[in-house]
Parts: C-alpha cells; sequence; structure tokens
C-alpha cells in the first residue's frame, strides 16, 4: 500500500492551494494513505488548518527556529527523516517545493521526479520536458518515490472539511549557515496569479510600466488576476511575480486574455491548461493564434478601451 | 576565491523539438545544441564576480559528449579560465550528475559553485539543489541578485510571493534565474585565445566510484495534448459576445 507523505506550503497564515492540489493528485494513487508535514515557528495555527484539509490522515507538525521554515536547509533533513516510513514524498511544483524536495531526493539517495501532471499508477508518472513540447512517462522500482506536482494539472480539493491529527515534532539541530533576511512580496490586493479563475496579461506589446495600468484596469474590472510576458518583465513593465510561462508561473485559469503577447513556446507552455485563451494581437501571423480559443487581430491600445466600455 | 560553474550542452532554445515517430525519444540529430541559456548566465556572474576582484579562478565543467568540448570552449571565449569535460556517452540523471560534480567539488575546492536553475532539456531543477544537499553547504537558488561579501553572499531570489532576500555563507551553491544578468556575447579574438586555455578531459567513471544509482526509466515519448481549434473574431463586439456565451464575463 502506498503512504504519501506530502510538504504543506504556507505563508504564516494560510495553506497554499499547492498543497490541496499535491493531495488531489496523491488521491490519484489507489488506496493512497495521505500524510502532510508542515514547518513554522510557531506551528500549532497553521497545523491546525492544515488538519482541515479532507483525505488526510496526520499532518506532522514541526517546529522550526529564526524562520527556518522557509529555507530548504532549514527543514530538508526533518522530511527526509520523516519519510523512513512512507513510499512516497511529494511537494507542490511551486518555487517553495522546487528548492526543497530535490534536496530530500539527494538525501534519501533518489532521483526526483518533477512535474508530474498525470498520476499514471502509484509508480508510473507523466511529465512534460522541453517546454512542454513532450511528456514522457517516468517509474521508479526504488524503494521510494520523490516527487513534485505541477499544480496546473490537478484540483483544488476541500480544504476545509478534514480532521487530521495532529502529531507535534522540533527539530534538533537548527542550521545556521542559511538565514532568511526578507520578502518584498507583490501586490495583494488583486486575486493571486496561480490560483485566479481569469488572468489579464500583458506583453513587450504593451510598451512600458505606465501603460501597464491598462492590465491592472482591465483586470480589477473582471475581477481577475495579472500575468506577464517574460519580456514584459524584463523591461520593468511589472514585477517578476507576474511572469508565466517555462520558467515562470504554470498557470490554468477558466479564463486567460493576453495582449500583445507573441505566444513563443516559452511563454506557451505556461497556459496550455487554462480553459479558454484569449489572444489580442496586431499581428495575426503571431503563433499565440496557434493555442487561442478566440483570436482577435488589432491594436490593444484601441482594443483595451472598448473592452473596458463593453464588460 | 574560486568559482566552480557547470554547465551543460542543450538543444538551442530556439529549436521547436519533436517526438520521434516510434516514442523512443526526441528528434536530436542535427539538430542546433548550445549552452543551456541558465548556464549561460551562471559563467556571466562567475565573470562579473572575478571581474570586480572578489574571485581569482574561474572553472567551468560540463559532464556530457565529447562533442560538449564546443560549449566549454565558448565559456573560455567568454573568460572563463580552465575547462573540464566529464565524458559520458549515455544520458545521465540528475542524482549520478550531482555525484560527479560533487566529486570535481571536492577536488577543486571552489568558495562558490554557480549553476543553472534548470536545464531547457529535461526542465528537471533538481541537480544543483541536490549537490548543495551532498556537499552538505548552503543553496540559493533562482537567484536574480548576488552581492558577495567576504565570507558571505546576499542572494535575492525570484520566488512565487515576490523577491525573497536570503544571507548564505560560503562555501556555497547558486542558481540562476533569467534576470541575475544579460550574458555577454564572445567575440572572435577571445574564441582564438580559447583555444589555448586548459581543457581536461575525465571519465564519469572515475567520479561516481561506489555511487549506487537509482534511475528512473522513461518508458514512453509523446506530443502534448493539442489544443482544440479556435475561432477568430472580428470586433469587440464579437468577443464580449463569444466570452459570454461561454459564461466567463
Ligand atoms: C530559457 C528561457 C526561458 C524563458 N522563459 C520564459 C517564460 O517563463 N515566460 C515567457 O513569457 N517567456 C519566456 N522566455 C522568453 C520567450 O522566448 C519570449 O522571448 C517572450 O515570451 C516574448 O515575450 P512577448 O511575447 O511579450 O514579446 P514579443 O515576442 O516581442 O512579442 C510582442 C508582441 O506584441 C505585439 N504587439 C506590439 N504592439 C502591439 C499593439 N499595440 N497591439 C497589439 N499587439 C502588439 C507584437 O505583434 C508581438 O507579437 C524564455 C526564454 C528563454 C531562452
Amino acid at each position: 500500500m502506498s503512504k504519501i507523505l506530502i510538504l504543506a506550503q504556507h505563508d504564516g497564515s494560510s495553506i497554499n492551494q499547492g498543497t490541496s492540489k499535491a493531495v488531489t493528485a496523491a488521491q490519484q494513487i489507489q488506496g493512497a494513505s495521505i500524510d502532510l508535514v508542515v514547518f513554522a515557528d510557531d506551528v500549532s495555527t497553521i497545523a491546525t488548518k492544515a488538519s482541515k484539509l479532507a483525505g488526510v490522515n496526520t499532518v506532522h507538525a514541526v517546529t522550526t527556529s529564526n524562520e527556518n521554515w522557509k529555507l530548504a536547509q532549514g527543514i530538508a533533513p526533518k522530511i527526509a527523516e520523516l519519510s523512513a516510513n512512507y513510499s512516497h514524498v511529494f511537494g507542490p511544483s511551486t518555487t517553495f517545493g522546487k528548492d526543497v524536495m530535490p534536496c530530500v531526493a539527494a538525501l534519501l539517495g533518489q532521483n526526483q521526479i518533477s512535474d508530474i501532471m498525470q498520476v499514471i499508477d502509484a509508480t508510473t508518472f507523466k511529465r512534460p520536458i522541453y517546454a512542454g513540447n513532450a511528456v514522457i512517462s517516468v517509474s521508479s522500482n526504488h524503494d521510494k518515490i520523490v516527487a513534485t506536482i505541477r499544480t496546473a494539472s490537478f484540483k483544488t480539493g476541500d480544504m476545509t472539511s478534514g480532521s487530521a491529527n495532529i502529531e507535534n515534532h522540533s527539530i534538533e539541530n537548527t542550521q545556521t549557515d542559511t538565514k532568511f533576511i526578507s520578502l518584498q512580496a507583490g501586490n495583494s490586493e488583486r486575486p493571486d496569479l496561480q490560483t485566479a479563475p481569469k488572468v489579464i496579461s500583458g506583453g513587450r506589446g504593451i510598451g512600458s510600466e505606465e501603460n501597464f495600468e491598462l492590465m491592472y484596469k482591465l483586470a480589477d474590472k473582471i475581477g481577475a488576476a495579472t500575468g506577464a510576458s517574460r519580456a514584459a518583465v524584463d523591461a520593468g513593465y511589472c514585477p517578476n511575480e507576474m511572469q508565466v510561462g517555462q520558467t515562470g508561473k504554470i498557470i490554468a485559469p477558466d479564463l486567460y486574455m493576453s495582449f500583445g503577447i507573441s505566444g513563443a513556446i516559452q511563454h506557451l507552455t505556461g497556459i496550455k491548461d487554462a480553459g479558454t485563451i484569449v489572444a489580442i494581437n496586431k499581428d495575426a501571423d503571431a503563433p499565440i493564434y496557434e493555442v487561442a480559443d478566440i483570436g482577435l487581430v488589432g491594436d490593444l491600445f484601441k482594443i483595451v478601451p472598448e473592452l473596458m466600455e463593453k464588460l | 576565491m574560486k568559482i566552480l560553474v557547470a554547465i551543460k550542452r542543450v538543444v538551442d532554445f530556439n529549436v521547436r523539438v519533436q517526438v520521434k515517430p516510434d516514442g523512443s525519444g526526441v528528434a536530436t540529430d542535427g539538430v542546433k545544441m548550445s549552452i543551456n541559456p541558465f548556464d549561460e548566465i551562471a559563467i556571466e556572474e562567475a565573470l562579473r564576480i572575478k571581474e570586480a576582484g572578489k574571485a581569482d579562478e574561474i572553472v567551468v565543467v560540463t559532464i556530457g559528449v565529447n562533442d560538449a568540448q564546443q560549449q566549454l570552449r565558448t565559456a573560455l571565449a567568454m573568460g572563463a579560465d580552465r575547462a573540464i569535460l566529464v565524458e559520458s556517452e549515455s544520458e545521465i540523471q540528475s542524482l549520478k550528475a550531482a555525484h560527479s560534480l560533487l566529486h570535481i567539488v571536492e577536488k577543486e575546492q571552489p568558495g562558490l559553485v554557480i549553476m543553472g536553475k534548470q536545464a531547457i532539456d529535461d526542465d528537471n531543477n533538481q541537480t544543483p539543489q541536490m549537490l548543495a544537499t551532498l556537499w552538505k553547504r548552503p543553496q540559493a537558488t533562482f537567484v536574480s541578485k548576488l552581492e558577495i561579501n567576504e565570507d558571505k553572499a546576499l542572494a535575492t531570489r525570484e520566488i512565487d510571493a515576490g523577491l525573497e532576500t536570503i544571507e548564505i555563507k560560503l562555501p556555497a551553491l547558486v542558481s540562476t534565474d533569467l534576470r541575475l544578468n544579460e550574458p555577454r556575447f564572445v567575440k572572435l579574438p577571445d574564441i582564438m585565445k580559447a583555444k589555448r586555455k586548459p581543457l581536461d578531459v575525465i571519465n564519469i567513471d572515475e567520479t561516481v566510484a561506489g555511487f549506487d544509482d537509482k534511475e528512473l526509466s522513461i518508458e514512453n515519448y509523446e506530443s502534448p495534448q493539442p489544443r482544440q481549434k479556435g475561432v477568430m473574431v472580428d470586433s469587440v463586439d464579437e468577443l464580449v459576445a463569444a466570452l459570454k456565451e461561454k459564461g466567463l464575463v
């Protein structure tokens, strides 16, 4: 039988939905029993929230110090230690999970299966490679499977009605070679890009940081999150956490509306799972139209104001 | 301080790779190969640290086929001092790569190891973290700004929530994100000069003695599911109507 330990992610006050998506993936393994591990300096409140995820039996609540819960080196050894009784160790494929899980894999002497997009059975999984240009089936016949779960491929489950047991742990030897200094967090007034049902996204075609206001206004009009291409972030039109794509966020909103984005493969891999993709570009031959469900060719500076009026 | 930069030879990012019809892999014959873009950024960062007087030697290493010497020569032309090819005719997975690199790290004793955060072929994003763990040294992954202050480094990381700054004690490992820097172009005279720089070749077996590889097996390659063909509309009115019909606005 599969016993699965999942690394829970949180920001100090709430559990990240990526955790729930990892639980959803784990539930697709027949007969799996699922536990979580959560780390925090003051762990009890967040552990209680973690215990509400439906389908989870036990939450291992680990107390850390000096904000070590944010650091891979601060938590990976404990995850590896706890995983002794498990067949699988999963984490969400967020920057947090990507940072920590390979450390766990190395401590356990295993290769990691990154970005699982589909569960075939307890030991076989599908994952994308080459910016999503190919999909491989990977299997492991070793004692332990360490993996990250591609959050855009799985649904958020019930995060409120569970009632898992909480088991308390602590870390004996706290590392001091890595220190958390600060977090410069982005705008929190708009919906979260990774989980929002609607996303308005701008590219190089937007032309400037001032013009990007158009995207924010349109997003606010329809209650959407905002995203961007790498070119727009590199040019300083908007902050890095808005980047969508192979090396940014992989998202799956119901609606993705792109403005002045050409549709490079590295961008498209981040939006392929979106329900409806709308493309607005002045170039009718832009590759974005190959994946768009609805395309409109034209100048975004004329189209956006008109949309504001008519939506 | 010595900086070790680990790079990988990959299919150039401009190539749209295709899965072979028999599902045995992707077609790479005759395809343009380059240094993984993140690794170019790693080389550039090492050069800038050296140019700022905070490092005295840059060693670049790759694990790969004999032809990967081309990518090492490019790194030398950019300004690295010395190169090592760990030759492996077969593809290896991340954990073996990390063990092999650990061997090089133990031999070279760098103060800093810089690597790209992910290779754009496997998109694994694992080897740097695995190497840091095996080396038992701090890691700063997905770094977009790096400041070396004697025996410490201040690293700004691009994370989902924004920009996180951490301090790591050296020796340490850094993995690069795209916005760390813009790599320089190599000039012709540098390519000539690079031909005379030392490039050692060793076999991978010499670097992984006693390592028990737990390889994953890759059973099949397939093309991704194509999206259904969309429609083109001619006006904002039609667009709004289409969105309303789908219940999206
Ligand atoms: C290793 C690597 C990783 C990468 N990772 C990512 C990633 O994660 N995410 C990502 O997005 N990119 C990524 N890229 C970059 C990617 O290859 C493209 O360069 C980038 O996506 C281009 O952004 P863009 O479409 O905004 O800009 P461009 O390609 O320059 O396109 C701008 C578009 O705007 C249109 N336009 C201009 N003016 C107007 C107007 N007034 N009205 C309407 N349309 C207009 C133009 O017709 C054009 O199609 C990566 C690249 C590499 C090498």
